[in-house]
């Protein structure tokens, strides 16, 4: 085989072997989809019945299935917010500062990253039962900023690493004192990394079941609504509602793409 | 100079890292309003620690640092009226230029059209008009390097303290950056620390040159003095090249000191020296003589090893008797031995008389046989 | 002098670094100590727990069902990192060496699917694979098959899922490790004479094994804990040792036995960290 002939081989069967990869992740995806507009009304809702928007209709009937996709935004903002704010100090804090202690701390850090997330769940519910937090909206906040602080915290930490630490000294010795050097110079900076991990804090929260399985008491996440709706074959309207999901995450992250990070290229 | 009013008073300042690491000895240096003034020395040898003892970002373990008479060791670096060109430039990356060089005017809450005309001038004053808009990195360096340049200036400090500015810069844009800054500071009237490790730009640039050597100031002076009047061995190698004769005071008369080295007697001009002190005599390459037939007097016989050529300037590399090398240095157009057998000479006035050891180190051998006795 | 040093460093390092310590000991450290305290304790009658020291639940961890239960749970652990790494390499290779536009295309493809539910995601698989589903349908309607087939429910459709549900923290460090390779290691290798293989099995092999390492270890033990997926897609039948767990502290409400087998989970982990530390992994690579 000549040698263009034998690239083009290769080349073909990359593209083949790509888009089979693709179709096995989106696989579920589209029957997600196509469900939804499935006009089929027995359970468990599987086979084809011809095309509507019922379910989409139905969808602002079903309040138990829109409010816990309400807690879920809640719990996901509010965790987000708190692990953002507490690891990007200490990401700073740790990048800047020696101390006793610290390689306990990073030890901390790894094991909600390391550990079967079950294990977190259940050591957080038998903490819960034993100080007698009542389980709800408040425990799924304290579950899930402990398992997003770590993801925060290597996030900065990745953009400290390549951090210029004479830029802080520069401000401070233009006359600008910590405070004002943190906000004006060292955040937006880390920028990058702390949007970084934000969104991977909000995305791993408003995914999390195991977590929040066995620390909600009787609030319903989103997840955790769609669990118990698959004891009895999950009914269009969930899938209604994560197709509209999936375009709004899909809308949103093109706009940031195309308009956002484009305005202040470094 | 003496008359001039001092700025910076650094005074026996010491700087102890972790209780052992002592990486400034007992440091006092006064640096005069309008002066331009060089650390100078090797890595390491706490030039750049003492810069930022004087900015606020170090603070002294001993010793007092006073600017303008008032002793800084309680005021933190933004409270400090000096300010710093840092070596890699730290311009603030998600800023403009424009906003770059604002940023010490907008801390201070300086009215914004007095920002916008301060900033425009600086700009124009380091030849940057018109690079407003752009980000740090869509300049070279040489622009980055001004921009740091402008956004300290722009402050009006007293003094500027300058970390290495051009390190980061190519030869010919080095060359071309040190006397601009020469040019800016002349016109500023601003004082000037500078930090390099390049002593032909300390050279260049400096009213005097302060040199440090493992924590410790060897010499301070102009760079005359420090060519021509090392007070050390250390001095006398790190600034230009030179080649030392090592040797032993065997007479005194006047301030002709005679001084026997191993291949004979030879005279050079020197006080305070005593009989039996171990000297050397340093003879600059481009003023040491040599001659194809033995000369009278002092003269040391030597043979020729390899000839280098180096633009405007030749260089041949001879070899004494006892196998140390001796450089010589000519212009280029003038002859140089190239083979063979040479005498080498110098002129009384070109051989500087140098202590081989320290005073300090004198003093303490002294204290220790004192001690000893009684 | 000292007072000032005193302002400089201690302060602003405990305000930035304390919360955080805080926070990490009171729910990660007192937690887990809490789950070891509990895995000696025992059930009164109530199936309350009781703080008296026993090792019985220990013993029943040795019990002959539960042990098939690890030896399967390890089973699809390791399956699914192997299915993961033969997958993701070459894929993460095409995407991570094309060029720069189509790449960021390429690679958020890889993430926007989990955006979607995981738990309906799975479902969409159950859907799409079930005895009435999408492909048992296709299979009638084109007479390949007469009768609908049972896809579901065992240990492979369960393999199915957890490679599902992980492949992206397996492309994740292939893709950083395989893009960090410098091309002219490639071309320098095949200047001296390498051939495709050698130079993948010489060069490229070893640069990327850092990649191949952290992504086993992001694959490899959330397989133990995701029960959900087996629950799902296993259908009962191929239970892994965070379906055990799950039913101790749920239906079968015995704490104590569910904390002695988190114990195993973690132990086990330690083990697995600890070995991808003996081969030079770096902690932080496990974080993104």
């Amino acid at each position: 085989m000549s040698r263009q002939s034998k690239r083009g081989v290769k080349k073909v069967s990359s593209i083949i072997f790509c888009t089979l990869v693709y179709l096995f992740l989106f696989l579920p995806i589209i029957v997600i989809v196509v469900n939804s507009f499935n006009a089929t009304t027995s359970k468990p809702y599987l086979s084809w019945k011809g095309f509507t928007f019922d379910w989409y209709m139905k969808l602002f009937d079903n309040t138990a299935l829109l409010s816990s996709f309400g807690n879920t935004i809640l719990i996901a903002i509010c965790s987000t917010l708190l692990a953002t704010c507490i690891g990007t100090i200490a990401a700073v804090g740790m990048y800047k500062y020696k101390f006793k202690g610290k390689s306990a701390i990073d030890g901390l850090l790894y094991i909600p990253v390391v550990i079967p997330e079950i294990v977190l769940g259940i050591s957080l519910l038998t903490l819960f039962t034993n100080t007698h937090i009542p389980r709800g909206v408040l425990t799924l906040v304290l579950a899930h900023t402990t398992f997003s602080i770590p993801y925060v915290i290597f996030n900065v930490r990745a953009r400290l690493s390549g951090y210029d630490n004479s830029i802080e000294e520069a401000s401070m010795d233009l006359g600008a004192n910590r405070i004002k050097t943190f906000f004006n110079i060292t955040l937006p900076v880390l920028a990058p990394g702390i949007g970084g991990g934000a969104l991977l804090a909000f995305t791993l929260s408003i995914d999390d079941v195991i977590i929040s399985y066995f620390t909600n008491g009787q609030t319903k996440t989103y997840p955790l609504k769609v669990m118990e709706s698959i004891k009895s074959g999950v009914a269009p309207d969930v899938n209604a509602l994560s197709t509209l999901i999936l375009l709004g995450t899909v809308v949103l992250v093109i706009l940031t793409q195309s308009g956002i990070f484009t305005k202040n290229k470094q | 100079m003496n008359d001039k009013k001092v700025m910076v008073e650094i005074e026996g300042v010491n700087k102890i890292y972790g209780g052992t690491n002592h990486v400034v000895k007992d440091l006092s240096i006064s640096v005069y309003e309008g002066e331009f003034l060089t650390l100078l020395g090797s890595s390491g040898c706490g030039k750049t620690t003492t810069l930022r003892m004087v900015a606020g970002f170090e603070e002294p373990t001993s010793g007092s640092i006073k600017v303008a008479g008032v002793n800084i060791e309680n005021q933190e670096p933004f409270e400090r009226n000096v300010n710093t060109v840092f070596q890699s430039y730290a311009l603030f990356p998600h800023m403009t230029i424009f906003d770059n060089v604002a940023y010490g005017l907008k801390i201070k809450k300086t009215a914004k059209a007095e920002i916008k005309e301060r900033v425009t001038n600086m700009l124009d004053l380091v030849q940057l008009g018109g690079f407003e808009k752009r980000y740090p990195s869509q300049l070279s360096g040489g622009q980055k390097q001004r921009v740091a340049i402008a956004r300290a200036l722009i402050n009006r400090p007293q003094v500027l303290l300058l970390d290495e500015p051009l390190g980061a810069l190519d030869l010919k844009l080095r060359k071309q950056m040190q006397l601009e800054l020469k040019r800016l500071q002349k016109k500023l009237n601003i004082t000037f620390i500078y930090v390099t490790h390049d002593q032909e730009e300390a050279l260049t640039m400096s009213d005097r040159i302060a040199i440090m050597n493992d924590g410790v100031l060897e010499q301070i002076g102009t760079p005359t003095d420090i060519y021509e009047r090392p007070a050390s061995k250390f001095v006398a190698t790190f600034i230009g090249e030179t080649n030392l004769f090592e040797g032993c005071v065997s007479g005194i008369e006047g301030d002709a000191v005679s001084v026997t080295l191993e291949t004979g007697t030879v005279t050079a001009k020197g006080s305070d020296y005593q009989m039996n002190e171990m000297v050397a005599i340093s003879v600059r390459p481009e003023r040491m003589q040599y001659s194809f037939e033995p000369v009278e007097g002092f003269t040391i016989e030597a043979s020729v090893k390899e000839q280098v050529y180096v633009g405007s300037i030749l260089k041949a590399i001879v070899i004494l008797p006892n196998g140390n090398e001796v450089k010589i240095e000519r212009l280029a157009g003038q002859s140089i031995p190239t083979d063979g057998k040479v005498y080498l000479y110098w002129n009384e006035d070109d051989a500087k008389l140098i202590h081989s050891r320290s005073q300090v180190f004198f003093d303490a051998v002294e204290n220790m046989t004192f001690s000893s006795v009684s | 002098m000292s007072k000032h040093k005193m302002k400089s460093q201690t302060i602003p390092a405990l305000t930035m670094v304390g919360p955080v310590t805080l926070w990490l000991a009171f729910f990660v450290a007192i937690p887990l100590l809490y789950v070891l305290v509990m895995s000696f304790c025992s059930l009164d009658s109530h199936y309350n727990v009781q703080f008296q020291f026993t090792l019985d639940n220990y013993r029943r961890l040795f019990d002959a069902n539960y042990v098939q239960i690890y030896l399967q749970s390890l089973l699809i652990a390791f399956l699914t990192t192997l299915i993961c790494i033969v997958i993701a390499y070459p894929f993460s290779f095409i995407i991570a060496r094309t060029l720069s536009k189509k790449k960021a295309i390429l690679y958020m493809l890889v993430i926007i699917p989990f955006w979607t539910n995981s738990l309906i995601r799975i479902y969409g698989w159950r859907t799409f694979l079930g005895t009435n589903g999408w492909l048992n349908n296709t299979l009638q309607t084109l007479h390949l098959t007469g009768a609908p087939i049972e896809f579901l429910f065992n240990r492979g459709t369960t393999v199915l899922g957890m490679v599902y549900c992980l492949f992206p923290f397996m492309v994740l460090p292939l893709y950083t490790a395989i893009e960090k390779l410098d091309t002219n290691l490639l071309e320098a290798s095949s200047d001296l004479g390498a051939r495709g293989k050698t130079t993948f099995l010489k060069v490229i092999l070893p640069l990327t094994a850092s990649g191949i390492f952290s992504g086993s270890i992001m694959v490899f033990i959330p397989c133990l804990g995701f029960f959900f997926v087996s629950d799902i897609l296993g259908g009962g039948n191929a239970d892994v040792i965070g379906n055990l767990i799950e039913r101790q502290f749920q239906s079968g409400n015995n704490w104590p036995l569910g904390a002695a087998l988190s114990i195993i989970l973690i132990a086990l982990t330690l083990l697995l960290v600890k070995l991808y530390q003996k081969c030079g992994g770096d902690m932080d690579s496990l974080g993104v």
